[in-house]
């Protein structure tokens, strides 16, 4: 028994191990008084994270990328609370076909979802820039905030909006002041994590953004001259920690309430 | 007193193929206390929700206090519900619960406060306002429920099963407590239940509902004592029922055979025609008398006690009589498993409380 605990305790450790060492090489790296990435560290330093301040173009891809995370995790949460509220509460036709539909970009490649966008939008003679960013990204946001938000409509309680009506609200009442505070964790932690995903997101923006670099466009420039690579290994640990944050906030808003709804089930039980 | 307060006038709602309600039409009076009683999927709930505005009816009209509500939405009814899990809004406290439904009605912040303080005494929930749905108990939810229903003042209260969720004794009390408060405002109870005692308990009319449509509709102890068909009398309380055919009319009494019993009169309240032979005698278990001794009651028999239950208030024997091939129900407050010698025990009958009843 006590064997068995501790070759799972070992895996464990290996697993986590394996997942966030080189990830804090970065950090380590970011501190370190020089140029290359290579062992023994040269010294500590806060230059590198100086540096950032003077970067114009950082500047300008930072605001491009917030704009995009901005825009996209709106009308992607929009999209896919309209879309998980008719999949848990209503059955109709075609039920699993539009599901599928709308989980597709999460599933297929994502340089064919971008390739795709790429020859329509210069064939419709649009040019490429931060537009064709955005809606690659809430095509490919939307299902990651639609499971969210499913999950947290799936434990809603419909006869609550059935009550609201009865006490006299209309429809839009209804989702006003009942619908939208329950759902409001969900919501927050679709829009969070939308975020997030957009700030991050690579190969559309490779392939669409032009001459208009979002964040990590910008780091992927930057990295083909190797002495503004530690500013970009500064950067990239103020985005991990930054990352991390927002990811905790919305795991811990996605379960908020639901203590209460247990609680609630005690003591009907 | 409106008779006709509530008008249900040729209602019928289908799911697909399903007749949840079977053109349906019966009238409700004003400050009455009704029940709709039956098994689940009945069509009870369904009636209710119709009248809610939950559901719109696929034939059929209704009418509350003389206007046509049959194609209002919820919001614009003169009802209002008590929901079975009682859906209190979790993210607001009781007080804001209780004044959810007063936004629209054009109050002032004095009438306000006075109606939440008249209701909160009424249902004895004072001092619970500031109180989360998660931090009060199942009683005090309900009440909460009722409370945010009977605030608004509606013509008519629709309670769906709301005492299903209590334990036995809290729900004893509701009961009580229920029809104490229907009696003291005086607004129109429509209450669907599944539970027989408790709808014969509470209700001034009950309408025992089957497979979509209405069985009996009459008071409570009519539905008991005079059940107009198999399915109310089997439904409401307990019986017994023994194969028969009728013979000749004789006023309001038939002459039946009851099989392996003999030749019979018996009142026909139902006027069942002469030689059927598709009719059974109902008799309720209390009103047979068990005995040690042979009596002098209309119907006499030597029976022998398969298997009994003690109950407190009373024990229930089950007993088998020489040439029926059936086990009789019998209740007594009188003895208890310990009466009877052998196991041998004499069951009387009174030809008064046969029901004769006709199959469908």
């Amino acid at each position: 028994m006590n064997e068995k605990n501790n070759s799972l305790l070992v895996y464990t450790l290996i697993y986590f191990g394996f997942l966030y060492i080189p990830v804090l090489f970065l950090p380590i790296f970011s501190f370190n008084d020089a140029n290359y990435m290579s062992f023994p560290l040269a010294g500590f330093t806060t230059d590198h994270y100086e540096e950032m301040w003077s970067k114009r173009n950082l500047h300008k891809a930072l605001w491009a990328s917030v704009k995009v995370g901005v825009v996209a995790s709106v009308v992607s949460t929009a999209i896919a609370l309209l879309a998980a509220k008719a999949f848990v509460r209503y059955k109709f036709r075609g039920q699993n076909v539009s599901y599928g539909a709308i989980m597709m970009p999460f599933l297929i490649p994502e340089i064919i979802l971008a390739v795709s966008i790429l020859i329509i939008w210069i064939n419709l003679g649009f040019p490429l820039g931060l537009v064709p960013v955005t809606i690659g990204h809430i095509l490919f946001c939307t299902p990651f905030a639609m499971l969210i938000l499913i999950a947290r409509i799936e434990g809603f309680d419909f006869s609550l909006e059935e009550a609201s009506r009865d006490l006299g609200e209309n429809a839009w009442g209804t989702f006003y002041r009942v619908s939208l505070p329950l759902y409001l964790p969900g919501i927050i932690a679709a829009l969070l994590l939308s975020f997030i995903i957009s700030f991050d997101e690579f190969i559309l923006a490779f392939f669409l953004s032009g001459s208009d670099a979002t964040l990590p466009m910008y780091m992927w420039n930057q990295m083909r001259f190797v002495k503004k690579l530690p500013h970009v290994l500064a950067l990239g640990a103020v985005i991990i920690v930054f990352t991390t944050f927002i990811v905790l906030l919305a795991f811990w808003l996605r379960n908020v309430g639901q203590g209460k709804e247990k609680q609630d089930i005690a003591i009907k039980l | 007193m409106n008779e006709k307060f509530i008008q249900i006038n040729g209602i019928s709602k289908h799911f697909g193929n399903v007749k949840a309600v079977d053109d349906v039409s019966f009238s409700i009076k004003e400050g009455e206390f009704f029940s709709l009683l039956g098994p689940s999927g009945c069509g009870k709930t369904t009636l209710l929700r119709l009248l809610a505005g939950f559901e719109y009816p696929t034939n059929g009209n209704l009418l509350i206090d003389g206007s046509d509500i049959t194609a209002l939405p919820p919001d614009k009814r003169p009802t209002n519900m008590v929901f079975q899990n009682y859906a209190i809004f979790p993210h607001i406290n009781v007080e804001q619960n209780i004044k959810f439904g007063l936004r629209k009605l054009g109050l002032t912040d004095d009438e306000i406060k006075k109606r939440v303080d008249d209701v909160l005494a009424l249902v004895k929930l004072e001092g619970y306002e500031e109180r989360f749905s998660g931090q009060l108990s199942g009683g005090q939810r309900q009440r909460v429920a009722l409370a945010r229903a009977l605030v608004r003042q509606p013509k008519v209260l629709l309670l769906d099963e709301p005492l299903g969720a209590l334990d036995k004794k809290l729900r004893d009390e509701m009961q009580l407590e229920l029809r104490t408060l229907q009696k003291e405002i005086g607004i129109t109870f429509v209450f669907v239940t599944h539970d027989q005692q408790e709808a014969i308990s509470m209700s001034d009319r009950v309408a025992v509902m089957s497979e979509g449509k209405i069985q009996q509709l009459s008071a409570p102890n009519e539905l008991y004592k005079n059940p107009e068909n198999i399915f109310v009398s089997d439904f409401i309380g307990e019986t017994n029922f023994l194969k028969a055919s009728t013979k000749s009319k004789d006023g309001e009494h038939i002459n039946v055979t009851i099989e392996d019993l003999g030749d019979f009169k018996v009142k026909n309240n139902l006027n069942i025609p002469e030689n059927s032979s598709d009719v059974v005698c109902s008799v309720r278990p209390e009103s047979m008398m068990i005995s040690r001794d042979k009596s002098d009651w209309d119907i006499c028999l030597e029976a022998k006690i398969n298997q009994t239950s003690y109950l407190g208030e009373m024990t229930r024997f089950y007993v088998e009589v020489s040439g029926i091939n059936k086990v009789i129900t019998v209740s007594s407050q009188h003895f208890d498993n310990q009466s009877f010698e052998n196991n041998t025990c004499f069951i009387s009958i009174s030809l008064e409380d046969i029901s004769l009843l006709q199959k469908k």
